[in-house]
């Protein structure tokens, strides 16, 4: 029988709104929905997601599995995902899931396809659709030849549903106990408490024309009004301005919030490779002939010096 | 101490890219460049450092990918430093399932090896996946997104960029495979002599059948390929700051909602 099986992440027992998105897929397309979550409260996780519509979870709850170790949740995952019958695994295409997901695939001698955006359940089927060649082309994916389909959203494409009520149908597996060649030795959290680029709605990117590294100030005053993650572009990576962890583009993340603004960013054809899908591109640069407007929803023309302290401040207004 | 750099043939970044008649992939016809995908030329430079301190070691480039074209690629590995290379023929149609099986079956055909060095991803498909499914398929452990490498008896030590710009600290028992990322080293430029060096280093080429794979096994195709879908035209926001940024947030409220 097919079945649906969302891998469910959280952080601080608030569920990520991918997975949100992933369950209302599910939820909204009538099929039973059920969860694969695994953490130090997973249980949590679980609990939750019966708000957005699964009836029934597989976890493993261990303070050992708040780390990401690649060797451990791919035993753990690809022996839930065998427990739980499923014939479709989605999950979000976040850090974690892209490295986890196609050895899990690989163990179970089927498919894995990350970086989808676009998702269509009808009956037991799955219809998805990925970016290639840097958002040049899209194609439609097929799996042949495994037992179950593997399909890792991006997040940010999918409704999101409203939380209900639901009950929930826990199953727990222990935590096997395994000669491990992976140790995680330590892990030294983002400066940043924000969303990954990846994963977030509206992200506020800056490049060359803000002049210097110091100016990021200006952008990280407007995402803290908006919510927003900053991103760059290469240049001012490369500049040493800001991290690597923050590019943009075909070299740093893909991303595809609902709002991208694009400050000081000419639009070369590697940046916008990475933030064509974006919902709404606003571009705000001094130069009119730059690439970057070929792209936008919205542009600016103008510096962005005199734009960016206006643009905070007419956001705090509307927003407060 | 063997090491084997997995490098991916792709698309320059800058060219176009055009639809093939069956819409089942791009016309490869129409591509005028292809380039080493950028992560493995971080890759391709770890493993030759790390030749570099370990006497004796030896750097092996394995490509997947028509051999004819990929031959090109496969002398620059060996311009940078690999000194041998291994063609693996096989259409572009390959998923990353049967990619990462065939290295998997050549690097075990040639004895199997202490470190794997792949790129954080190929720009064309943008998978990250062939460096997990090779790790599993050579029962070895993986870390993906690697900015920091060290290697002391037989133990990679790395740092991985995780979510939200974590940094975490791994130890993996070797042999592993290792994908590199951005900042992990910089890759050197390829001199002429060099250039003319590797034309004499030995560069083979295995077919996909003697390593027992086939397209037929595949477990992900593309199919329905399409352009990207037209942007409605770009919206300039004219008039003085003030009213550029008042009309412009009515926008993002009224028209598209996003906020
Ligand atoms: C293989 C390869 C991979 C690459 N990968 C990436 C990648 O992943 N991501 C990426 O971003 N790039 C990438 N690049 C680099 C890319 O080609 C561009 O060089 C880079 O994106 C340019 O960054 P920028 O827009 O910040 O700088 P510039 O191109 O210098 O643009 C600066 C812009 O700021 C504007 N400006 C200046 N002052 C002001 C002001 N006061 N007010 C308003 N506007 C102002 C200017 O008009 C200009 O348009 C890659 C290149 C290669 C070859
Ligand atoms: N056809 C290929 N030949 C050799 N190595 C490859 C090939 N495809 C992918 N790889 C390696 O796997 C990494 C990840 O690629 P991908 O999973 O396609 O994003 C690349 O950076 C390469 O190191």
């Amino acid at each position: 029988m097919g079945k649906f099986l969302v891998f469910a992440e959280s952080s601080g027992g608030i569920l990520k709104k991918g997975t949100i998105e992933l369950l209302t897929a599910v939820k909204n397309s009538g099929q039973a929905c059920e969860i694969l979550a695994l953490g130090a409260d997973a249980e949590v996780t679980a609990n939750e997601a019966a708000k957005f519509g699964a009836t029934g979870a597989i976890i493993c709850n261990s303070p050992t599995l708040a780390n990401y170790n690649p060797e451990l949740f791919t035993v753990l995952v690809v022996d839930m995902i065998k427990k739980s019958q499923a014939s479709t695994v989605l999950a979000t295409s976040s850090s974690l899931g892209r490295d986890l997901f196609p050895r899990v695939g690989a163990k179970l001698n089927t498919g894995a396809i990350s970086d989808c955006t676009e998702l269509e359940i009808s009956g037991e089927n799955v219809v998805v659709r990925r970016p290639l060649y840097a958002a040049k082309c899209s194609a439609a994916v097929k799996f042949e030849n495994g037992p179950i389909k593997i399909i890792l959203m991006r997040p940010n494409q999918l409704p999101l549903g409203a939380p209900g009520v639901g009950s929930i149908k826990i199953e727990s597996v222990a935590l096997p106990k395994l000669d491990l060649k992976t140790v995680i030795k330590e892990v030294v959290r983002g400066t940043s408490q924000k969303l990954d680029l990846t994963e977030a709605n509206i992200i506020v990117s800056g490049g060359r024309g803000l002049g210097e590294a110091k100016n990021f100030q200006l952008l990280e005053s407007l995402a803290n009004v908006l919510g927003a993650t900053v991103g760059a572009s290469r240049a001012v990576v490369d500049l040493g301005w800001v991290a690597h962890s923050m590019q943009v583009g075909q070299t740093g993340k893909t991303v595809a919030p609902s709002l991208y603004i694009a400050v000081g960013i000419s639009g070369a054809i590697q940046h916008m490779a990475g933030m064509s899908s974006s919902k709404v591109i606003v571009a705000i640069n001094k130069d009119a002939q730059a690439p970057i407007f070929q792209k936008a929803t919205y542009g600016i023309v103008g510096d962005l010096f005199d734009i960016l302290p206006k643009l905070t401040e007419e956001f705090k207004r509307v927003l407060s | 101490m063997k090491i084997f750099v997995c490098i991916k043939q792709v698309p320059d970044t800058e060219t176009k890219i055009k639809i093939a008649e069956d819409k089942c992939g791009i016309d490869v016809s129409s591509v005028s460049k292809w380039i080493i995908s950028p992560y493995d030329e971080y890759a391709l430079e770890e493993a030759v450092k790390t030749k570099e301190s370990n006497p004796g070691a030896k750097v092996i480039a394995i490509c997947v990918g028509p051999a004819k074209r990929t031959q090109s690629t496969l002398r620059t590995s060996l311009a940078m430093g690999a000194d041998e290379a291994i063609a693996i023929d096989a259409p572009d149609s390959l998923d990353t399932h049967l990619t990462a099986l065939a290295l998997a079956k050549a690097i075990k055909n040639e004895g199997g090896c202490d470190l794997v060095f792949c790129g954080k991803l190929a720009i064309d498909d943008n998978a990250s996946a062939v460096t997990q499914q090779l790790a599993e398929f050579l029962d070895m452990p993986h870390a993906t997104v690697v900015t920091k490498f060290e290697n002391s008896a037989g133990i990679s030590i790395i740092t991985r960029e995780g979510d939200g710009g974590n940094k975490e600290l791994i130890e993996l028992k070797s042999p592993a495979v290792l994908g590199a990322s951005k900042g992990l080293n910089t890759p050197r430029f390829v001199s002429l002599p060099n250039i003319m060096k590797a034309k004499a280093k030995p560069l083979k080429e295995v077919t996909l059948a003697s390593l027992d794979v086939s397209l037929e096994q595949r477990k992900i195709s593309f199919f329905d390929f399409r352009p990207p879908p037209a942007k409605p035209s770009t919206k300039i926001v004219g008039g003085e700051a003030e009213q550029q940024v008042k009309e412009l947030v009515r926008l993002l409220r009224e028209e598209s909602k996003v906020l």
